[in-house]
C-alpha cells in the first residue's frame, strides 16, 4: 500500500486539483440532465461514485489478465454490470429518486469518466489504491454536481432539496424563478463559469494557447 | 496455464468467465430485488390514484387504497364492465400487445399513442370507505403525446361521470420547468369543477393559450406558457380519452346509471 500522502492526493485531488468535469472536461452530459435538483444530483454522483470504484477496484484485480486486444470490451462489461445491479437496486430501493433520474443511471455506463479512471488508472495500478482513485474521482463529479445543483435549483425553483427557501411570486411570496435555470443550456453556463473560476485560483490548470 | 495474455485460447477464456460472472451478478440482482420493485410500482400507482381524489394522507397507502378503491375493468369499446381480476391485468402491457389492442390510424389517433388497449381499468373512490357504496369519483387512467415523451396521468371525474375533480399527471418527460409544469398541482387545481363533455356529449375541455382562458366558462383552461406542444398534447388527451375511441361509451353507461345496479 502506499504513503498517506499518495493515498490523500489520489482520494481528494480529483475534488479541486484534477476534478474530472472542471479539468478533464469528462462526464458533462449527465452532469447537464441531472443538476435541476439537489437530490437527483446526489443520488447521481453516490450512484456514480460506487460504480467508478468498484469498476477501478474489479478491472485492477483482473488487469494482469485482460488480453489487450480486448480490453475495452472487458471493461465495458464489468461497468455495465455494475451500472445494472445500481441500477436495479436504487429501483428496489429508491423508487421515486429512481423514476426521476430515468435513463441517466443507465447512462453511467457510457460516463467518460469511469472510462477513463478504468483505462487510465486502473489498468496500471493496484486495486486497493485503483479503489480509492474511483472514490475520489466519483467525489470529484459529485462535488461539482451538488454546486451546479445547488445554483440551479435555487434559482430556479427557489428551493433546496424540495425545500422552500425563496417563496415564488405564484405561491404568494416575492421571488420570480429564473426558468433559464431549468433548462441544460444553463448547466453549461454554470460549468463554464466554476471552470473559470477554478482556473483563476488555480492558473496551472490553464491549457497553454 | 497460457504463457500469453493475447494468445487466443487465454481471450476466449478470460471473455467467456468475465461473462460468466456478469451474468450471474446482474440476473441474480435482478431476480433477488424483482418483487420490491414490483411491489414499489404498485405502491406508486395507488398512490397517484389516491393523490388524485383527494384521499391520500399519512399512513399506510396499502390500507387507505383497500378502504377507499375499488378498481374495476372496462371494455372500452363497449363501454361494458369485465369480469377479470384486475389485479392480474398489466394495462401497459395490452396497450401494445396486437391481440389486446387496436390500432389507431390517422383522425382516430388524436392522443399520438399509435394503440389502445381494448380493456382498461378504472377505479372508483369511496370517501366513507368501500362498503359504505357511496361512490364519490371515478378515476380514468389517460395518457398521451407531449412535445417528447408520452404523458401518462389519473383524471378524476364527479359520480355524474362528467364534472372534472382533478387531474394528476404521474409520469411524463417534457422540458423540466416548462411542460414538465403539467405536474405542477397549481395549474392543474384549474381543471377541478370544469365540464368533460357539452350537451351533445364531445369532448369540450379547451386548453387555451396562457392567460386567454375565460374563468367563467365550463370548459376553458389556461395552457402552459413557454410549453405549447405539451399544452396541445393535453387538449389531444382529453379528446382522445373523451371520445368515441376512449370512455366515452363507458361514460355514456355511467351517466345512463351503470353504476347503480352494479
Amino acid at each position: 500500500m502506499a504513503s498517506a500522502k499518495e493515498i490523500k492526493t489520489v482520494l481528494f485531488g480529483p475534488i479541486f486539483a484534477n476534478n474530472p468535469i472542471a479539468l478533464q472536461v469528462l462526464g458533462i452530459c449527465s452532469a447537464l440532465a441531472v443538476t435541476t435538483k439537489m437530490e437527483k444530483a446526489l443520488v447521481m454522483g453516490i450512484a456514480l461514485t460506487v460504480v467508478t470504484a468498484f469498476s477501478n477496484l474489479f478491472i485492477s484485480l483482473i488487469r494482469n489478465h485482460i488480453p489487450s486486444s480486448v480490453r475495452i470490451i472487458v471493461q465495458m462489461t464489468i461497468i455495465a454490470s455494475l451500472v445494472i445491479v445500481v441500477d436495479q437496486v436504487l429501483k428496489a430501493f429508491a423508487y421515486n429518486v429512481a423514476k426521476e433520474l430515468s435513463v441517466f443511471v443507465g447512462l453511467i455506463i457510457t460516463n467518460c469518466i469511469v472510462m477513463g479512471r478504468a483505462e487510465a488508472y486502473a489498468m496500471k495500478t493496484g486495486p486497493g489504491m485503483s479503489f480509492l482513485d474511483g472514490i475520489g474521482n466519483g467525489l470529484g463529479y459529485s462535488v461539482l454536481l451538488l454546486i451546479v445543483a445547488f445554483i440551479r435549483e435555487l434559482f430556479g425553483s427557489g428551493t433546496l432539496f424540495g425545500v422552500e427557501i425563496l417563496p415564488l411570486v405564484s405561491a404568494g411570496g416575492w421571488y420570480q424563478p429564473m426558468g433559464m435555470m431549468l433548462i441544460a443550456p444553463s448547466a453549461f453556463i454554470i460549468i463554464g463559469l466554476l471552470i473559470w473560476i477554478l482556473r483563476a485560483f488555480r492558473p496551472e490548470q490553464v491549457e497553454k494557447a | 496455464m497460457f504463457s500469453n495474455n493475447d494468445s487466443i485460447g487465454k481471450t476466449f477464456f478470460v471473455v467467456i468467465a468475465l461473462c460468466l460472472v456478469c451474468a450471474i451478478l446482474v440476473s441474480t440482482a435482478a431476480v433477488q430485488l424483482r418483487p420490491k420493485q414490483v411491489e414499489n410500482k404498485l405502491l406508486d400507482s395507488q398512490k397517484n390514484v389516491l393523490a388524485v381524489t383527494g384521499l391520500l394522507s399519512e399512513g399506510n397507502i396499502k390500507e387507505l387504497y383497500t378502504k377507499h378503491i375499488q378498481e374495476r375493468l372496462v371494455d372500452l369499446n363497449t363501454g361494458e364492465f369485465v369480469d377479470m381480476a384486475p389485479e392480474s391485468y398489466d394495462y401497459r402491457r395490452a396497450m401494445k400487445a396486437p391481440e389486446t389492442s387496436i390500432k389507431l390510424e390517422g383522425a382516430d389517433d388524436k392522443a399520438s399513442i399509435k394503440s389502445r388497449a381494448n380493456v382498461a381499468p378504472v377505479y372508483f373512490a369511496y370517501n366513507e370507505g368501500v362498503e359504505s357504496g357511496k361512490l364519490s369519483a371515478i378515476v380514468l387512467p389517460v395518457h398521451g403525446y407531449g412535445l417528447w415523451s408520452t404523458m401518462h396521468a389519473f383524471l378524476a371525474l364527479d359520480n355524474d361521470g362528467n364534472t372534472i375533480k382533478g387531474i394528476n399527471y404521474y409520469e411524463q418527460g417534457e422540458t423540466a420547468g416548462l411542460g414538465g409544469e403539467v405536474q405542477n398541482p397549481k395549474w392543474t387545481a384549474q381543471f377541478v369543477g370544469k365540464k368533460l363533455l357539452d350537451e351533445s356529449g364531445a369532448p369540450a375541455i379547451k386548453v387555451m393559450k396562457p392567460g386567454n382562458a375565460n374563468p367563467t366558462s365550463a370548459y376553458e383552461v389556461d395552457g402552459l406558457s413557454g410549453a405549447t406542444l405539451t399544452s396541445n398534447g393535453v387538449q389531444n388527451t382529453f379528446d382522445f380519452w373523451a371520445g368515441a375511441k376512449g370512455f366515452a361509451p363507458f361514460l355514456t353507461k355511467v351517466r345512463d346509471g351503470a353504476l347503480n345496479n352494479g
